[in-house]
């Protein structure tokens, strides 16, 4: 297929469509870090899809010179999945936010990640429903003051990643709203990916919870304070990339090369690709250093293919090559 | 099929006869009466049957309300449902025989399994006293056979055959004698045991022996003091087979799919009395047809949106609280002018309401269950064997016109079976589907045929033609969404009338029986059996002012429906539901003066009461 893609720039994936998030919104950024990733995927035009649900992210797909539709709140997953399998062929995306997946959406966000099927989810995750004019959402902190919760929010929140992977997600990747280097990176690794992804993007709402990620994301500390995992490599953060994880029993641990004894060989190596989920979730529920990057990339069947199979098998040893082979078939009887 | 030394008894011929099969809801009574049903079909006889299940899967043994049955109409003329009141009850146990004693008709044929009849079961079936011995059945013909140990008397000799076997094929003890009672030959379910149990010798020989066994003990015994024998129906001629409603329905989306060169989509999840399509649909692979089986009805809604825009022939299955849940992305589906069925196969309401039982009640919930002005093509199927042409009805109108189409069954039709005439593929009316390949000058997204105002379809890897659909109010050219309001004022209108022109696209009605006169019958969808029935038994009595007509195109209504309701001096409105219909006839046709015939007990309509009713506006 790459081979007759033509050579996209970003201005191919921009739609004549005015955009219309809040100045300042790190949608925004995601929206440009996305039509930049899109001519690096080798995917033609015509072939990809984004679907969203409701709220402010959703408005994406308005925004991309693709096909795409603005479904009902939270269904976007349940959208795409159709989406998929009817033409397995197309490059289908789900925009989703913290309410419309984990809320309303959150029996579709874990079905589809149990399932499998090859289709990339970009999670909004700015811990309060924007466009509703901010209420609380299923990743407000506890005590977090909402509209709705005045007086301090008293429902523990989901952690995105932890949720994913609890319902067997095989790809979860987390990026700060700010980075779209990064974010670029992520989607165009998300779509090499066979199977379902997620990517939490860590995004700031400047009007009703701004400043929410900037302890981990302000250009000042977020070298201190994010670790910006990749498979194979030492899990090594800091400013002076002297700070490393290691395992101490069942917990990790921060610890800091050249003190104590610890040399870089100490410090582990990610392993994204592992099957068992264990590690990933330490990872994704750390609180210092806050993790991005690819946690988790472990390939197994989609169920496209297991579909794709099944379906071969079927018609290889079907008696019926058209309707009428089966209406006639069987208990069949004449009236003279 | 008779073999000939019958023809010599003294046989009693009879037009149509009505058996009612009843047991614990294990003693596989639904397969009995299938077998009775299809062998009556295959001897040429016309058939309804309808089955009458506990919703509890295995209801405690014996209980009242873990009765199971059975129940079939076979004539030797045009039979139209599953009959009202009983010729033949066979009763495997007292429950059985205490909750449907009421149907068979005074002086008609008991048969019961005297092993069953003991104190316990007596208990349970809430019994004081042994029916078969305290004279309370005197108005009946008891038979009395103890099938149980007849049947173990019958296999004892067989190795290798555990008790629960042996007492669970007692039903074809019964089916072996009602066989023999009504001329039929126990081969075809020989044919069926060999087929079912073709790696288990020891089941084939069991059942055979235990069938033949009732066969050769019903003929020997003196107690049945005459047999009967139904000719078969006049029918018109071809192929037929004998088809569930749901069977059918599933079968007229895999035509339409063919037809109109498309995959067919299915999103489901399970309800009654709906799931027998998803079943019926994922065997079908080999025809190209997916079939997804979600985590809700919303997203077994939703996935179907998804492949239709992706460009299958995309349908969602469901029953009255699923399409419920499916009202919002009913509404989308209609907003982005996307070709997409639903079939609600109607249970009786509200909330969970009666998920085993027939009604008509969903009607209003299909019309306008949406937010917003949302209209949509809502059609009914009226016959389990018609369910394949409205089904395939469905999937015509909502790939021309570029918009949803509610299906409306019930649980009635849906588990009844009858006799279908084959229709081969080639002979089905042809589709035209709206996929456009290439941008022609111009092009937008919504730009509208303007016979129908349906949109093109443009699916997603065609170059050229990327778009975004959604469901916020749009510029009905561009797709742009757009906030003015006149727009959404017209865009309100544009659809209303697009579902209008469907008219242009769906027959007329035609009554049957009188064309003009005193009394006009109305009825629409899974009663149509029951009405044509009573109706026609009046014009049979030589009553020539009575019209019937009976609608399946609901919304829009056929462009001659009110000229029609205006030849008659009096119309009557009957429906199992209070009067959902005869409010969308007012509203269209004001002035309109009905009556109304309604009944809500999750039963269909009575012959009886019908032609009461129908007698009362005609004095």
């Amino acid at each position: 297929m790459e081979a007759t893609t033509p050579k996209y720039t970003f201005k191919d994936f921009a739609s004549d469509q005015e955009v219309r998030w809040c100045p300042g919104c790190d949608d925004y950024v995601i929206l440009r870090a996305m039509q930049k990733a899109l001519p690096e995927m080798g995917v033609r035009k015509e072939n990809v899809v984004f679907i969203s649900g409701i709220g402010c992210s959703s408005r994406f797909p308005y925004y991309m010179d693709t096909y795409g539709m603005h479904g009902i709140h939270g269904r976007a997953p349940a959208i795409a999945s159709g989406v998929k399998l009817a033409n397995p062929d197309l490059s289908v995306w789900v925009i989703t936010g913290d309410g419309d997946s984990m809320a309303i959406g959150g029996n579709h966000f874990i079905h589809v990640l149990r399932r499998n099927i090859d289709l990339n989810m970009i999670l909004f995750n700015n811990r309060i429903y924007g466009l509703t004019k901010g209420q609380f959402s299923p990743t407000s902190t506890v005590g977090q003051k909402t509209k709705s919760s005045p007086y301090g929010n008293t429902q523990p929140p989901f952690l995105a990643g932890e949720l994913a992977i609890g319902a067997q997600a095989r790809f979860f990747a987390r990026a700060a709203g700010n980075t779209p280097k990064e974010m670029t990176e992520l989607f165009i690794a998300a779509e090499a990916f066979k199977g379902t992804t997620l990517i939490e993007v860590l995004q700031n709402c400047v009007i009703f919870n701004d400043g929410c990620y900037t302890s981990f994301t302000d250009k000042n500390v977020r070298e201190d304070k994010q670790l910006h995992v990749r498979h194979g490599e030492p899990m090594i953060f800091g400013k002076d990339r002297d700070k490393g994880l290691v395992l101490n029993g069942l917990k990790l641990e921060v610890v800091t090369v050249g003190e104590n004894g610890i040399t870089e060989a100490d410090i582990l190596v990610h392993d994204a690709h592992e099957q068992d989920p264990t590690l990933h979730q330490m990872l994704v529920r750390l609180e210092y250093p806050l993790v991005t990057g690819i946690i988790r990339s472990f390939q197994d069947v989609t169920l496209e293919e297991r579909k794709d199979a099944q379906t071969r098998h079927v018609k290889a040893n079907s008696p019926y090559a058209k309707t009428d082979d089966l209406f006639f078939s069987g208990e069949t009887y004449e009236v003279k | 099929m008779i073999p000939l030394e019958k023809e010599l008894r003294d046989i009693e011929s009879l037009e149509h006869v009505v058996v009612r099969f009843v047991g614990d809801s294990g003693d596989g009574m639904q397969l009995t009466g299938t077998q009775f049903s299809d062998t009556s079909a295959m001897f040429g006889n016309d058939v309804a049957t309808f089955p009458n299940y506990p919703s509890e899967i295995r209801a405690p043994q014996g209980s009242l309300y873990g009765v199971s049955g059975f129940q079939v109409h076979i004539g030797s003329i045009e039979v139209s449902t599953p009959g009202d009141n009983v010729d033949l009850l066979v009763a495997m146990n007292p429950a059985g025989l205490k909750t449907n004693l009421y149907a068979v008709k005074p002086g008609h044929t008991i048969i019961v399994d005297t092993d069953s009849f003991n104190k316990k079961n007596l208990e349970k079936a809430e019994y004081d006293s042994n029916p078969l011995e305290d004279g309370s059945l005197e108005n009946y013909q008891v038979i009395e056979v103890a099938m149980t140990s007849l049947t173990k008397e019958a296999l004892k000799d067989i190795e290798g055959l555990d008790n629960k076997t042996i007492t669970r094929s007692k039903n074809m003890f019964a089916l072996g004698m009602v066989y023999w009672m009504y001329h039929r030959s126990p081969e075809h379910t020989i044919a069926f045991f060999n087929k079912k149990f073709k790696n288990k010798p020891i089941l084939i020989e069991a059942n055979t022996r235990v069938l033949n066994a009732g066969y050769y003990y019903s003929e020997t015994l003196e107690l049945i003091p005459n047999s009967y024998a139904i000719a078969p129906a006049k029918m018109a001629k071809g192929t037929y087979r004998v088809i569930m409603g749901n069977t059918a329905t599933a079968w007229g989306f895999l035509a339409a799919a063919e037809k109109s060169g498309l995959d067919l989509f299915l999103g489901s999840y399970p309800i009654t009395p709906a799931s027998d399509i998803l079943h019926e649909l994922a065997k079908h692979k080999h025809f190209g047809v997916k079939t997804f089986q979600a985590e809700d009805e919303i997203a077994g809604i939703t996935s179907a949106i998804g492949a239709s825009f992706a460009g299958n022939l995309a349908i969602t299955t469901t029953s009255g609280p699923g399409l419920a849940l499916k009202g919002e992305a009913l509404g989308l589906a209609m907003m982005v002018e996307l070709p997409l069925v639903i079939v609600d196969v109607q249970r009786g309401g509200p909330s969970t309401g009666l998920p085993t039982k027939t009604e008509q009640s969903d009607l209003m919930q299909a019309m306008y269950g949406r937010n917003g002005e949302s209209p949509v093509i809502v059609i009914a199927a009226s016959t389990p064997a018609n369910c394949f042409h409205y089904a395939y009805e469905a999937a015509r109108l909502t790939l021309e016109h570029m918009t949803p189409v509610i299906l409306l069954t019930d649980g009635y039709i849906a588990n009844g079976s009858a006799p279908w005439k084959i229709r081969s593929v080639d002979d089905m009316p042809e589709i035209r589907n709206r996929i456009v390949r290439e941008a022609e000058e111009g092009w937008q997204p919504y730009l509208r045929d303007e016979a129908t105002l349906a949109r093109q379809w443009a699916i997603p890897g065609t170059p050229g033609m990327e778009h975004r659909v959604g469901g916020l109010e749009k510029d009905g050219t561009t797709g742009n969404v757009s906030y003015v309001p006149e727009n959404h004022e017209h865009m309100t209108h544009i659809r209303a009338e697009k579902i209008c022109r469907v008219q242009q696209n769906i027959p007329d009605i035609v009554p049957e029986f009188a064309q003009e006169g005193d009394l006009l019958v109305v009825g629409w969808g899974g009663t149509y059996g029951a009405l044509h029935t009573a109706a026609k038994q009046l014009h049979d009595e030589g009553i020539e002012n009575l019209g019937f007509v009976h609608f399946n195109y609901i919304n829009p209504l056929p462009r001659n429906t009110r000229e029609v309701l205006g030849r008659y001096k009096k119309i009557l409105v009957c429906e199992l539901n209070s009067g959902q219909f005869a409010g969308i006839l007012r509203m269209n046709f004001e002035g309109l003066e009905l009556h109304q015939y309604n009944k809500i007990q999750g039963l269909p309509f009575g012959n009886d009461e019908l032609i009461q009713k129908f007698k009362q506006l005609l004095a």
